[in-house]
């Protein structure tokens, strides 16, 4: 119990002494412990007490109001659903290709590319530590001729596209200009995000190559890029998701997320932009793990958090700037790979959350996807569980369906306050870079994903059909197996582009590279040169490596 | 004195996603074995050349991006070379069962997935390493 107004009992209290004791004398209750997936306490009991203090237009405002608790849209869903992105790729560029067609024919309304890990890492097929992975995680580009396979027969002016892209993001985004203005589709009108989010990389995904500070150089490029030529498009998705999937809290989540959101406004306005022209395009990119109300109350909190502190901060006019755009993906971790049909129900929780939780977009996981990458089957149902909590459970009738919950509004209160002590603790190590540096974020990370583990052998949670109701000999899924075909189109494709390009053009266009990335022109030109001239992703990420080094962690367990 | 069982968890490959085999390198260290974390990206020859110094009873391999049928036999081809046949190789992360058979062929039977309890890895761990000389 939280306030005791004037010295005088609440009412929750009288409760619990005149209504509860005595029942729980009669039939206590079970063990517990009462507490969410992040070991958070939840008490048995929310009411008016819990709230008191707040003030609704201060701290939670009507829908499209600051501070936006309430969500950005004044109509919420009425008005445009959420953008239903499911995130695919796998193999040659042809065969996502045609992923992308059977989507699109199925009713989805963005694309999302899955790139394999050579490309992720910046490297060409041929590397050594490509053995084994090009096209198994998702689909191979080595250079600009197979991001015209990809969008082969897609209009990039007509579809917004998404690409989870980090430290070969400004290549990648070269790439798909240069294919929009080989369609003739105009870069001031087209839409679309890479994630280029570098500093999560660092602290959970670790799909970084250069060092920290030059990574953030290559993302204050790509903001003043498109603050001139690409207006339309989001210059960074900065991702939660990854965070929360290598172990952290959704307070965690929240917080680092919210906290790399600063840094990467404070690393543009110290690059010279003002803040307006370039915060309106940056998005937000959460998880929606398995517990149902902080996952929302979560929701809830990063948009006040977000609007408050570009005011405060910032002095951001722009409401846009204030207004937190945020894609949301279900836990990947929490899919089973016992009883697999199982994940279809945590699925659609997680989705249900997401979508109470006011996203603006959203991926639904696949059943499959704890086995392998999802078969066309899995991936569709997977879209229509989007579909029916939009059309058939009616929660799009009215925006925030649990503002003024008790238990709702007191949780993103927490999940507010946790935040904000987060943030004064990385604030005072300098800043989210230093942090990383000092391994803060990471440490922390490590330490909740071992805890929720231990939480799980101990049976202290619950996982259904793994720690209980286990069962032998699940009958076998039907999986998505990928051979190594596409490995040896693209290595004889790379070959072949070798022989066929003008070497002395690409030659040169590396060189400029290197050139701007010494000093201080704005890489994307000589990038988008490179991508012209059929350089590979991992000539133009070497180029970046022989001026600065790669990154080297040190490992924390 | 029984001496601790030394065990390399390595992440090959290009995947980054180290939750599982940091979650695993604590819980073997937990239960009182010796624990060498190498780190990501590293070479099937890197990992064995980390065998051989580390006098590794035990080389666990993380793989979650689908590269372990071209991972897998090359790690066990290097140890056969170095003549490290006795080092027991067990995988964690994202195997077909498909693929369950052939590693089996190569001499690797510990094979967990998703949702295999701590413990387990543990006991099997500590039931089918090599017993050594006590030293």
């Amino acid at each position: 119990m939280k306030s005791v107004l004037n010295g005088t009992e609440t009412g929750k209290q009288r409760w619990e002494r005149e209504v509860l004791e005595p029942a729980l004398k009669k039939a206590p209750e079970r063990t517990g412990p009462f507490t969410t997936i992040s070991a958070r306490p939840i008490d048995r009991l929310y009411t008016p007490d819990d709230v008191a203090g707040l003030e609704y237009a201060k701290d939670q405002g009507n829908p499209g109001e600051f501070p936006y608790v309430r969500g950005i849209h004044p109509s919420g869903y009425r008005g445009k659903l959420w953008t239903m992105r499911q995130f695919a790729g796998y193999g040659t560029p042809e065969e996502t290709n045609q992923r992308y067609k059977d989507l699109i024919a199925a009713g989805g309304t963005g694309l999302s590319v899955a790139f394999d890990l050579p490309t992720l890492m910046g490297r060409d097929p041929d590397h050594e530590l490509s053995l084994g992975e090009v096209g198994k995680c998702g689909v191979s580009i080595v250079s600009l001729a197979d991001m015209e396979r990809l969008f082969d027969g897609i209009s990039l002016a007509d579809i917004t596209t998404s690409m989870t892209i980090n430290s070969p993001a400004p290549m990648i985004f070269a790439m798909y200009l240069v294919v929009a203005e080989k369609q003739g589709a105009d870069w001031s009108t087209i839409s679309g995000t890479i994630q280029n989010d570098i500093l999560k990389e660092f602290i959970a995904q670790k799909e970084y190559i250069f060092p920290p500070r030059p990574s953030m150089r290559l993302i204050t490029d790509i903001f003043s890029f498109c603050a001139e030529r690409v207006p339309k498009w989001n210059t960074i998705s900065v991702s939660g998701y990854h965070i929360r999937e290598a172990g952290s809290t959704s307070l965690q989540e929240l917080a680092f997320t919210l906290r790399d959101g600063l840094e990467y406004v404070q690393y543009g306005v110290d690059a010279g932009l003002a803040v307006d022209d370039f915060v309106p395009r940056i998005s937000f990119f959460f998880n929606s793990h398995s517990d149902f109300f902080e996952e929302i109350a979560k929701f809830r909190a990063a948009r006040k958090l977000w609007a408050e502190a570009m005011v405060e901060r910032f002095g951001a006019k722009n409401p846009r700037s204030w207004q937190l755009r945020f894609h949301t993906q279900t836990a990947g971790v929490s899919l089973t790979a016992q009883q697999p049909y199982n994940n279809v129900v945590r699925t659609a929780l997680q989705a249900l959350a997401a979508v109470l939780g006011g996203t603006n977009s959203l991926h639904t996981n696949s059943l499959d996807e704890a086995l392998a990458l999802p078969t066309k089957e899995t991936a569709t149902l997977a879209l229509r569980t989007q579909q029916i909590i939009a059309h058939e459970s009616g929660v799009i009738n009215t925006v925030d369906p649990l503002g003024g919950s008790y238990f709702v509004e007191a949780l993103t209160r927490e999940m507010e306050e946790g935040t904000k002590k987060y943030w004064e603790t990385i604030d005072g190590m300098g800043g989210m870079v230093e942090a990383i540096e000092l391994g803060y974020p990471q440490k922390e990370i490590a330490e909740s994903s071992y805890q929720f583990q231990r939480a799980v052998e101990s049976r202290e949670k619950t996982i259904v059909g793994v720690n209980e109701y286990v069962q032998k000999d699940d009958p076998p899924l039907q999986i998505l197996y990928i051979d190594d075909t596409a490995a040896e189109t693209q290595l004889s494709r790379l070959a072949d582009l070798k022989r066929t390009r003008d070497n002395d053009r690409v030659a040169r266009s590396l060189d400029a590279l290197r050139t701007a990335a010494r000093g201080k022109d704005n890489t994307m030109v000589p990038l988008l040169e490179c991508v012209r001239a059929y350089a590979t992703v991992g000539e133009m990420c070497d180029a970046l490596r022989d001026v600065w080094g790669e990154w080297e962690e040190t490992p924390i367990i | 004195m029984e001496q601790k069982i030394r065990v390399v968890i390595a992440k090959p490959g290009l995947d980054g996603h180290d939750r599982g085999a940091k979650v695993i390198a604590r819980a073997l260290r937990d239960a009182g074995m010796e624990v060498i974390y190498t780190g990501l990206r590293q070479t099937p020859e890197q990992i064995v050349g980390a065998a051989l110094q580390e006098d590794a009873d035990v080389i666990g391999l993380s793989i979650l991006s689908g590269a372990h049928m071209h991972i897998c036999p090359r790690v066990a081809d290097l140890l056969k070379e170095k003549g490290l046949d006795d080092v027991m190789v067990v995988i964690g992360g994202i195997i077909p069962d498909l693929d369950v058979p052939k590693l089996n062929a190569m001499g690797i039977h510990g094979i967990f997935i998703p949702g295999t309890p701590m413990q387990q890895i543990v006991d099997y761990i500590r039931g089918h390493v090599r017993t050594r000389a006590a030293g």
